[in-house]
């Protein structure tokens, strides 16, 4: 390192405070700009769920109570009964072709999802489509548990909460492979 | 190279491959040289009419407007779309590649999709929160976030359902940009996302982050803490100036080299936890069925690839002759670096010239002498990456990830996602061009 170089190292670690006689008292060269906050203050924007049911919220909804939610709510674009809309924008939300009919197989619940949870989850954030957020939690578990009844996924009287849902096992969960593991 | 030995070489004008591809090193300064080989010098050019001034240079032009926008003339360049009338789905615009150059993508012809339309974010008001399993939960401002000291990147961010319509078993009947417009390139400029990650005091334990927006549907999507401390940034110019509504404003995730979908656009929040949460997107769409009906999840990297824009599906050559071949080639994997084009559909191939710099996850414009012999010809451009990566050809490709059994009806449909292999665009003797599969 050239002189002029060393002198401007020295310069810089000085202007953040980094001089190795001060490396125990000096503040970070770290701009720490963000504003602290506690999870309390997010909890309202916290909607992620996880498969093992983290951030699931209280409450519980049975396939009968989502068969009316779904008619008043969901039938006008996923058609009744869940069968589906204008393909392929409003996919049907029950049933599903085996994956082996090949590369362009309609992706479905039944067929291809790995947890129950990413239906709470997406119904939660984004449906219905012109007025997400609208949904009470226990109208969400009970849309959940309906289309998972359609799709004979539980039982019909089976009731959906953070503790049930995150236990129903769906079919395509062992068939994937990550063909990255690396990246991960 | 220096001036004074390139003006000492005289330029080979051999062919480098077949059906009149050129080396490229006769791009290299030597025009003059290579006018007078193709016959095309202006000596013999036939008496026209002799030039005049035109009626925009005999008067006063138009008032400097405070933002420019296209020549009238070029109002046609703009981006195709899948849902001009707003209806409640997903809405694409792509980038018109045939009609562009160069490796930057103008803001106003980036790509998007945009899955519940998109929001009117006051950046005064707009808030990015980091919280989970961090030693203290912290809130960004636009204000805060321009405070710091930002870095610049060029990358491209390219949709996993980009060039989807390639996986059709008889080649679509498309431009450039319909086939290949969810791909686009510009300079970020932002926070590295791992500063920020460190303010928090991120959790060992925590490997992943659920990145959401703020858009209507609060889109999210699990991003590896890998890729996070690797090369992350949130980002909040693009091209110099703030990024566009349809692009993330007034701030994104981007994840150079992954799937579009997971640069996360209105960025409002990231938690870190310990597993991912197998969100709609990497459940559904941004995952794949395999031949044989195995399914891929958190494929993330898009990979080498290439395609010619110039001349493509809709350009028309005009007579035999000199034209330059050009395309754009990249690589989630790194730096691009090899271009070969054929013309003969693959049966000999010619190194094309590399517009220079070349970035790292970045648009990579090659260009390659042609001449045209007035016969069919059929063009395909092949790219490999700093890693050694090879852009597949097309019958290893389907042999892996198959092909659709029913021809696809449009390039707007998504029968598969990460389509990497080959574009071939077949040249008929009356200059028109054609999609083929070659």
């Amino acid at each position: 390192m050239s002189t002029r170089n060393t002198l401007a190292a020295c310069v810089l670690a000085l202007a953040f405070g980094v001089g190795t006689a001060h490396a125990q008292s000096a503040p970070s060269p770290a701009p720490k700009l963000g504003k602290a906050i506690t999870e309390n203050d997010i909890k309202d924007w916290d909607i992620a769920v996880l498969p093992n049911g983290t951030g699931l919220p209280a409450g519980q909804g049975t396939p009968q109570e989502g068969a009316k939610i779904f008619a008043e709510r969901c039938s006008a674009c996923h058609g009744d009964s869940a069968k589906g809309g204008v393909a392929p924008f409003y996919p049907a939300l029950v049933g599903g072709a085996p994956l082996t009919n090949g590369i362009e197989t309609q992706k479905t619940i039944a067929n291809y999802y790995a947890y129950a949870t990413t239906i709470f989850d997406y119904i939660r954030r984004a449906m219905p489509f012109n007025a997400s957020r609208t949904l009470t939690d226990n109208e969400t578990y009970a849309l959940t548990a309906y289309i998972l009844s359609l799709n004979k996924l539980i039982g019909e009287n089976d009731v959906m909460d953070a503790k049930t849902l995150p236990q129903v096992k769906m079919p395509n969960r062992d068939n994937f492979i990550l063909p990255y593991p690396d990246r991960i | 190279m220096g001036i004074s030995k390139r003006r000492g070489r005289t330029p080979s004008l051999d062919a480098v491959a077949g059906n009149g591809l050129i080396n490229r090193r006769a791009l290299l300064g030597q025009g003059i040289a290579l006018a007078g080989a193709m016959g095309v010098g202006g000596a013999t050019g036939a008496a026209a009419e002799p030039l005049k001034d035109e009626a925009w240079s005999l008067e006063v032009g138009a008032t400097t407007p405070p933002l420019q926008t296209p020549s009238r003339f070029e109002k046609g360049v703009v981006r195709a779309l899948s849902n001009p009338k707003g209806e409640f789905r997903t809405s694409h615009a792509r980038t018109p590649h045939q009609l562009l150059n160069g490796a930057i993508t103008p803001n106003p012809l980036h790509f998007t999709i945009i899955h519940a339309g998109i929001p009117d974010i006051d950046p005064a008001q707009h808030k990015l929160v980091i919280h989970g399993m961090v030693k203290q939960p912290l809130e960004f401002t636009l204000e805060t976030l321009s405070r710091y000291p930002l870095i610049t990147r060029t990358h491209f961010v390219e949709c996993a359902g980009n060039s989807a319509g390639m996986f059709s078993n008889e080649p679509l009947q498309a431009p450039a940009g319909l086939i290949h417009g969810l791909v686009s390139c510009a300079e970020w400029t932002g926070v590295p996302l791992s500063v920020l990650l460190d303010e928090a005091g991120i959790d060992p334990a925590a490997k992943w982050l659920v990145a959401e927006g703020a858009d209507a549907h609060f889109l999210d999507r699990s991003v590896p803490v890998k890729k996070a401390y690797d090369d992350a940034m949130v980002a909040i110019y693009q091209n110099g100036e703030r990024l566009m509504p349809g692009n993330g404003y007034p701030m994104r995730l981007l994840l150079p080299g992954y799937q579009g979908n997971m640069n996360v656009k209105f960025l409002r929040r990231l938690k870190a936890v310990d597993q991912p949460s197998y969100t709609y997107f990497e459940s559904k769409n941004y995952s794949q069925i395999l031949p044989g009906g195995k399914t891929w999840r958190f494929h993330f990297l898009m990979e080498v690839k290439s395609f010619i824009t110039y001349p493509s599906f809709g350009h028309h050559l005009k007579e035999p002759g000199f034209y330059a071949i050009s395309g754009v080639a990249y690589s989630g994997t790194g730096r691009i670096a090899k271009v070969l084009v054929s013309a003969d559909g693959g049966k000999s191939w010619g190194e094309a010239a590399l517009q220079t710099p070349i970035h790292d996850k970045a648009f990579t414009r090659f260009v390659m002498p042609w001449r045209w012999d007035g016969q069919p010809a059929v063009l395909l451009s092949r790219a490999w990456d700093e890693a050694g990566n090879a852009q597949p050809l097309r019958a290893e490709f389907v042999a892996q990830r198959g092909e659709t059994k029913k021809p696809v009806a449009t390039p707007l449909a998504f029968p598969n996602q990460h389509y990497n292999s080959i574009t071939s665009w077949g040249v008929d003797s009356k200059g028109e061009i054609k999609h083929v599969y070659a």
